[in-house]
């Protein structure tokens, strides 16, 4: 190879590989949150890569929500036995089951998994957290630093942040608190899948177009599982859709879509009229400050 | 040309920088239909009867809530002849910490005036802090020219007063550029407006497309600060041992000679290794795995570097630092220094100067630094390390100042003097009719 100027994948690419650098060297005890879903796939990818040949120095923890697509949690434990990982689950259900959480009304257990991922956080004693957040994805991520300093009730504190300056990170906490690290925070839905086609990056069948048993409510197209299915004036109708995320099936919708490999998905997403979270989160229609609310409390 | 331009906004609370980022993503169709149906719906409730744009980057509710920014938002948007990475900054004194991480890492910083106000004091801190930090470039963009009736002279008594600023800072002539806007209305930001006939300069997009992007000098000499070291233990690899790092400046290829600092030890580049195979060269910005000759005791905190033109190892050193935290610096302070990767622990034994933004002097040997004040001081560190002068090379000759017992981040380090010597531009702060500023150099450019 010479040197030629990098491309945007490889800069996205040499920074994320940095930052995981950077945190095996500066902390004790970092873990890298792991869902199955894109995001937390590219973010293993990246890691495997940043300390190849020696295997990668953390564990993997799921929050699970309980409300799973059954695809993403069979690649879960394939890509998890594959690369020898150990990995944590922490589970609402476990939650719900002796009382510490109460099921929403509206049922959707993603504003659920801030407690038990602060309880994991402290059980384990994680110093540094990876999550797969993108700044693209939503107006108050756009806000948060690489390295985000949680207080010791897991609190995203907006208006306190530290300057981050360069690329020379400030890890340093107190006992108790602990660092959110953010490697994908400049990469946009469409590096990412510019990125997973470059690198031949394995995902959960369901980002592809298949057939599906659907029911549409609050303009969503979601499908019938454990968290329960139609309502009376709801009814399943097969689609043939992708999922453009993956989180709590209750609230994640599907897209109706034909595409049913990664060049068709990549056309598909660059001529989106709408971002991936208004198309399919439910969750993040709540209010204006939906995301930061959350964040605040402690989520992702 | 290259494809990506990171670029930050800087300015006075106000000036519309939130809107003209609003007004850049929304004219070049970077806005996707479901987040501008938010923005519309809130600008409704807000009994707003034209969208505010500045809700598309002000994403925290107390910003929302205060029409303000705090903290930078990163956007990002592409058009056919370029990527960009935009930070948009707070204009509020209180929040000029975000300001300069906005603006540690661009390539362009376009500076936002009130037309109604013209150059005031806030406009004269951020410029000074832009050129501190080394970017290399200047856009003033003359806002809210529509509220002065897209006056002509107006613009251009502007123009004249703040280039002489900016070239008292270091600026060349040519590596600033005035634009008169309308944020609001979108005149001269992506279109060209009929309401300024008098400007036949470039839109602010056209501008932004086609600036030369100062790449990094491939020529600079090597430097790779180690992050971590790679050892396997492995069936498979019982005995590698390699270097894992970024390089910060210059070029490396198999068969170089390198110099491991601060110890001075010699070795020979045997290898260059990344996950995708191994490499003959790699060069600023890529994340690679260095193998060595020789077995020496290597390990995170260490640079390696050419070994022909090694830098500065040293426990003593002035540097220019931003200071952005409340609690004051004064002389004989013990702090942590971050340097590369590398933290030492460092004591502030003198303050030497304090630099005045405004009348661009300095004051000797101040009592303290304050929030938000840059000055100059001399640092000795516990170990010796080795530093290059910031000009040289915006990412060698970075360091953090950090609070040793809470592990804040109290200020930017710049190794070295990277403001030109200043003792009194008059003609900066009473219209700019009068004196010829001195040339200096403008810093080199950075990644
Ligand atoms: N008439 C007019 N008003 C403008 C223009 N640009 C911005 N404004 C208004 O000026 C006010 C401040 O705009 P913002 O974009 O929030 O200013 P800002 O520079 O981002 O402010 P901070 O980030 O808090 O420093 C808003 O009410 C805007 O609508 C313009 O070109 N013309
Ligand atoms: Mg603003």
């Amino acid at each position: 190879m010479t040197t030629t100027a990098l491309d945007t994948l490889d800069r996205l690419e040499s920074e994320a590989i940095h930052i995981f650098r950077e945190v095996a060297g500066e902390f004790d005890r970092p873990v890298i949150l792991f869902s199955g879903g894109k995001d937390s796939t590219l973010l293993l990818h990246l890691a495997i890569k940043a300390f190849w040949p020696a295997p990668v120095p953390f564990p993997l923890l799921h929050v699970d929500t309980g409300h799973n697509f059954d695809e993403v949690i069979r690649f879960r434990d394939k890509v998890v036995a594959e690369n020898g990982l150990r990995l944590e689950v922490a589970k609402v259900q476990d939650y719900i089951d002796d009382g510490r959480l109460a099921e929403r009304p509206d049922g959707t257990r993603n504003p659920l998994q801030t407690v038990p991922l602060l309880d994991a956080i402290t059980n384990h004693k994680f110093d540094a957290v990876f999550g797969g957040g993108r700044r693209d994805e939503e107006r108050a991520r756009a806000k948060e630093r690489i390295f985000s300093l949680r207080n010791s009730f897991g609190q995203w504190e907006p208006r306190r942040q530290r300057p981050e300056l360069w690329n020379l990170y400030n890890g340093r906490h107190r006992p108790g608190e602990h660092v959110r690290v953010f490697p994908l925070s400049n990469w946009t839905e469409l590096d990412v899948w510019h990125y997973i086609a470059r690198e031949g990056i394995e995902l959960p069948s369901i980002y592809y177009a298949h057939q599906r048993e659907v029911y549409l409510r609050d303009g969503m197209w979601l499908a019938e599982g454990p968290w329960g299915g139609p309502r009376e004036n709801e009814s399943l109708v097969e689609k043939t859709v992708r999922y453009r995320t993956v989180g709590d099936g209750s609230c994640t919708g599907a897209v109706e879509s034909d595409a049913a490999d990664i060049e068709t998905v990549i056309a598909e997403v660059a001529a989106s009229r709408l971002t991936e979270r208004g198309a399919t989160r439910a969750d993040d229609r709540l209010s204006e400050a939906a995301m930061e609310d959350r964040k605040r409390e402690g989520y992702f | 040309m290259s494809d990506l331009l990171r670029l930050a906004t800087a300015g006075s609370v106000d000036d519309g920088k939130s809107t003209l980022v609003g007004r850049l993503l929304y004219d070049t169709k970077s806005v996707l239909a479901d987040t501008l149906d938010a923005v519309h719906r809130a600008s409704a409730d807000r009994g707003l009867t034209t969208p505010d744009l500045s809700l598309l980057v002000d994403g925290l509710r107390s910003e929302r809530e205060q029409g303000i920014t705090i903290d930078v938002a990163y956007r990002y948007f592409a058009t056919p002849k370029r990527s960009f990475v935009l930070a948009d900054t707070p204009g509020h004194v209180q929040y000029t910490r975000n300001t300069v991480t906005g603006a540690s890492t661009a390539q362009l910083g376009v500076l936002l005036v009130d037309a109604r106000k013209g150059v005031i004091e806030q406009t004269r801190r951020h410029a000074a802090v832009l050129a501190l930090l080394g970017v290399p470039r200047l856009v003033l963009a003359v806002n809210k020219i529509d509220l002065v009736d897209y006056d002509e002279v107006t613009f251009s008594r502007i123009a004249k007063e703040f280039t002489a600023h900016a070239t008292a800072l270091g600026y060349p002539e040519d590596a600033v550029v005035e634009i008169p806007v309308s944020a609001l209305a979108g005149d001269n930001v992506v279109e060209h407006s009929e309401r300024t006939p008098w400007y036949d300069g470039p839109t602010l997009l056209e501008h932004l497309e086609t600036v030369p992007v100062d790449a990094d000098p491939h020529d600079a000499p090597f430097r790779f600060p180690v992050q971590y070291v790679i050892r396997p233990r492995t069936a498979e690899h019982p005995d590698y041992r390699g270097y894992a790092g970024q390089v910060a400046a210059g070029t490396v290829r198999v068969g170089d000679e390198v110099a491991v600092l601060p110890d001075g030890l010699r070795s020979t580049v045997t290898g260059i290794d990344t996950a995708d195979g191994p490499l003959e060269e790699a060069a600023s910005g890529q994340s690679v795995t260095l193998l060595l000759e020789h077995d020496l005791d290597i390990s995170r905190g260490d640079l390696i570097a050419a070994a022909a033109v090694p830098p500065k190892v040293t426990d003593e050193f002035d540097a220019t630092v931003c200071w952005l935290s409340e609690k004051a610096l004064t002389p004989g302070a013990r702090v942590l220094v971050k340097h590369g990767t590398r933290t030492v622990q460092a004591i502030v034994t003198e303050l030497r100067t304090r630099f005045d933004e405004q009348k661009l002097g300095s004051t000797d040997a101040p009592d303290s630094l304050t929030l938000n004040e840059i000055g100059q001081v001399a640092l000795r560190t516990a170990e010796p390390i080795p530093v290059d002068d910031y000009t040289k090379s915006r990412r060698t000759g970075a360091f953090l100042v950090i609070d040793a017992a809470d592990g804040s981040t109290l200020a930017a380090g710049l190794v070295g003097a990277p403001l030109p010597e200043l003792d009194g531009v008059e003609s900066c702060t009473d219209g700019g009719d009068a004196a010829e500023p001195d040339s200096h150099a403008l810093v080199s450019p950075g990644p």
